[in-house]
């Protein structure tokens, strides 16, 4: 990747450029030291970091290098792997999500999750909704869940598309708009981070842009951490970034700096297309 | 990029043109043709089968829902019954029904009376006569001391004689007289003898008399059991398939119990039937010959495989689902109620039906404890002695009168039926739980 190419894939006004240095956010997620070991695999090497409030924070790094799985950590989706092992301490608005007090239904219920593959329950696009806010107990009447499909749906920029055909399947819609309604199902249980894993890695470009545009309005009311192996994307919609590599953070800073002039020579390379 | 030059046959000679090419094209689509054939053969072979096999049951065993029957004028006469006006049960099922007969017989062929004409008479009707003629008192009293025309069963032997399945004499396999013959001639003649629908062939019990048998108590028999079965193994198994896949730590343990329950599906079912025997019956003490102990054992029998199709159909609900549902905070047993056991429910009921079938033909099992008695009465739950289906089959055609062979199909037409019924039900109930992805 060579000077002309770094620029076109280098907005020219980031969309933190305008606000204060996006570093001056608040701490949402604090990561100190967190190590994981998958058996005897060492996947993910004292890796600390700060998640700013009401931010897009970006992890970006070739594949294997641990970004998933220190996402995963983030909302302790790891304990479904029985030979996963997670050290150090991950406080979410000051509370160690690892305390053995801390409930795991309830942090996921604090801490949203996107994933990769759009995959809405094989429900209606109604029922997808309000799945989350019923078992957690959010709303009791008609009414109440009504508002929450259309606050839902409207806030994933879904609710034009599909408002007229809530009780038809969820799975019938195009994978664009399947993503969005996984999104918006997140949000539906008013979380205060979102984690989103590729979200956009199995979209076509348009819907991506969709998503895209979704994503940068989510921050308002969100905190939302994305891995993504798309770089443009990483400087199109973050204001953080984090860079990985294998197993251990490289480099962390404002998108704008990381893109411009990174400090470390991997993360350079990685960015200019050496390797990844 | 205009000057691009076709190298046919120039420059790179290609291998796949030319004869050698061709002669190998021909080759594949002669074996993929080959391929086809064995398929559609086998296809055939097995269609042909089936019918044949659905031809012999229906053509040998349709006679069985209508048996002959003979026209005949009784006289309920209260002194052969009870004065007329009782209404006392006991006392109408103690009249004499088959004097009542004799002398309806007298009066219809006064002509006959020496003694072995009479007895050859008395022959024309089986058990099942009075039998019929104590249900009509019974069912309406008004009727002693009145006169009436009434269709009778005929006896097994006429009834198969009339039906043309055996000839007349014993040469060719009948068991009649030559009196008898030109009775029936003469009340073929006059309209007095024929064929009519048999409805007790579905409403009655087992009987020593092939007219008078039924395959009601041993489709109730089936039912208690089957139903019995089912509660059992159903949720039984489902429980310990969501537990193995979903709970179970991968150790050593959990592999010996995975392993023993693939064994038990392989184990003879005879052997079950054994096990039921010493731990139901006779360690327990639960009563024997009934469909509760029946259900009991065909339900360990099932256990095992309604595990490995549940197993099978929990493992394969897609792991996106798993976690879309733990990802917005259903805890473990959400995410199974809620999404995984609904998408596992199909495949859990195809295998739950399979299973079903099977234990609806199982017969060497029942046969250890016991439900391979004779019993006249259909039972009315599941603690009455009972009987089976697939085993009141085997005991009819071990029976070696000739009017148990139309009886014998004719079971097993009921039994097919049986079947094709549940496994309707129980496929109808699969596609309401199907969800398009």
């Amino acid at each position: 990747m060579d000077a002309k190419q770094m620029d076109a894939i280098k907005p020219a006004q980031f969309p933190a450029s305008a606000d204060a240095s996006p570093a001056k956010m608040a701490v949402k997620v604090a990561c100190r030291d967190v190590n994981v070991h998958y058996g005897t695999k060492h996947a993910l090497k004292g890796v600390g970091i700060d998640i700013r409030e009401r931010q897009v924070t970006a992890f970006i790094g070739p594949s294997g290098c641990g970004k998933s799985t220190f996402l995963r950590c983030l909302n302790r989706m790891n304990d479904t792997v029985a030979s996963a092992r997670v050290t150090g301490s991950i406080l979410l608005g000051g509370q160690d999500i690892y305390d053995p007090k801390i409930d795991v239904v309830q942090l996921r219920a604090r801490v949203g999750m996107v994933f990769q593959k759009p995959n809405p329950f094989p429900k209606s696009i109604y029922e997808n909704i309000v799945y989350g806010p019923r078992i957690h107990g959010l709303a009791s009447t008609k009414a109440e869940f009504d508002e929450i499909v259309e606050r839902s749906l409207r806030g994933a920029a879904l609710w034009d598309e599909v408002k007229d055909r809530l009780n038809e399947p969820g799975t019938g819609l195009s994978g664009g708009q399947q993503q969005r309604l996984c999104i918006a199902r997140a949000i539906a249980v008013s979380p205060e981070v979102i984690l989103m894993d590729e979200p956009c890695s199995a979209l076509d470009p348009i819907a991506t842009a969709h998503v895209e545009t979704l994503i940068d309005e989510l921050r308002e009311n969100f905190t939302i951490v994305i891995v993504t192996h798309n770089m443009q994307q990483a400087a199109r919609v973050s204001q953080r970034t984090a860079f990985f590599h294998l197993g251990t953070l490289v480099e962390e800073d404002d998108t704008a700096a990381i893109f411009t002039n990174p400090r470390d020579e991997r993360t350079q390379g990685y960015i200019t297309g050496r390797y990844g | 990029m205009s000057d691009v030059t076709h190298s046919g046959g120039v420059g790179l000679p290609s291998r796949h043109i030319g004869d050698e090419a061709a002669k190998r094209l021909k080759r594949r689509y002669a074996a993929e043709a080959r391929f086809k054939f064995f398929g559609m053969a086998a296809l055939s072979a097995a269609c042909l089968s089936l019918l044949v096999l659905l031809w012999t049951i229906v053509s040998e065993g349709y006679t069985a829902f209508q048996q002959t029957h003979i026209k005949i004028e009784v006289e309920f006469s209260p002194d052969n019954i009870a004065p007329a006006g009782t209404a006392d049960r006991r006392r109408l099922m103690a009249g004499d029904y088959r004097a009542v007969l004799f002398e309806a017989l007298d009066r219809k062929w006064s002509d006959v009376t020496d003694r072995d004409g009479q007895r050859l008479l008395e022959g024309l009707f089986g058990s099942g006569a009075e039998v019929q003629l104590r249900d009509m008192v019974v069912a309406d009293p008004s009727l002693i001391g009145r006169k009436v025309e009434v269709w009778l069963l005929s006896h097994s032997d006429v009834d198969m004689f009339f039906k043309g399945h055996v000839g007349a004499d014993e040469a060719s396999g009948g068991r009649m007289a030559a009196r008898q013959v030109a009775w029936i001639e003469a009340l073929r003649a006059k309209g007095e003898i024929e064929k009519r629908f048999h409805g007790r062939f579905l409403t009655g019990a087992d009987s020593r008399d092939p007219e008078m048998v039924g395959v009601l108590g041993g489709v109730m028999g089936s039912i208690f059991t089957l139903a019995i079965c089912f509660l059992l193994a159903f949720p039984l198994g489902i429980m310990a398939a969501i537990y193995l896949e979903e709970y179970a730590p991968k150790n050593r343990f959990t592999e010996i119990v995975e392993i023993n329950i693939n064994n038990l599906a392989a184990v003879p079912s005879v052997v079950f039937g054994l096990l039921g025997l010493a731990v139901f019956i006779a360690f327990f003490g639960m009563p024997r010959s009934t469909p509760l102990v029946g259900g009991f054992v065909l339900a360990l029998m099932s256990l095992p495989t309604v595990i490995i199709a549940a197993r099978a159909a929990i493992k394969a609900v897609p792991p996106s689902i798993r976690e879309a549902a733990l990802g917005i905070g259903a805890s473990k047993m959400q995410m199974i109620f809620h999404h995984v056991l609904p998408l596992a429910m199909p495949g859990i009921l195809t295998g739950t039906i399979i299973t079903m079938s099977h234990a609806l033909g199982e017969t060497a099992p029942l046969l250890m404890i016991g439900m391979v008695a004779f019993i006249t009465d259909v039972p009315g739950g599941a603690l009455d002695a009972a009987t089976v289906l697939p085993v009141q089959i085997f005991m009819w055609a071990d029976n070696p009168e000739r009017g148990f062979i139309e009886k014998t199909s004719a079971a097993i037409m009921v039994l097919l039926a049986f079947m094709l019924v549940m496994n309707a039900g129980a496929i109808w109930l699969r596609k309401r739980f199907e969800r398009r992805w």
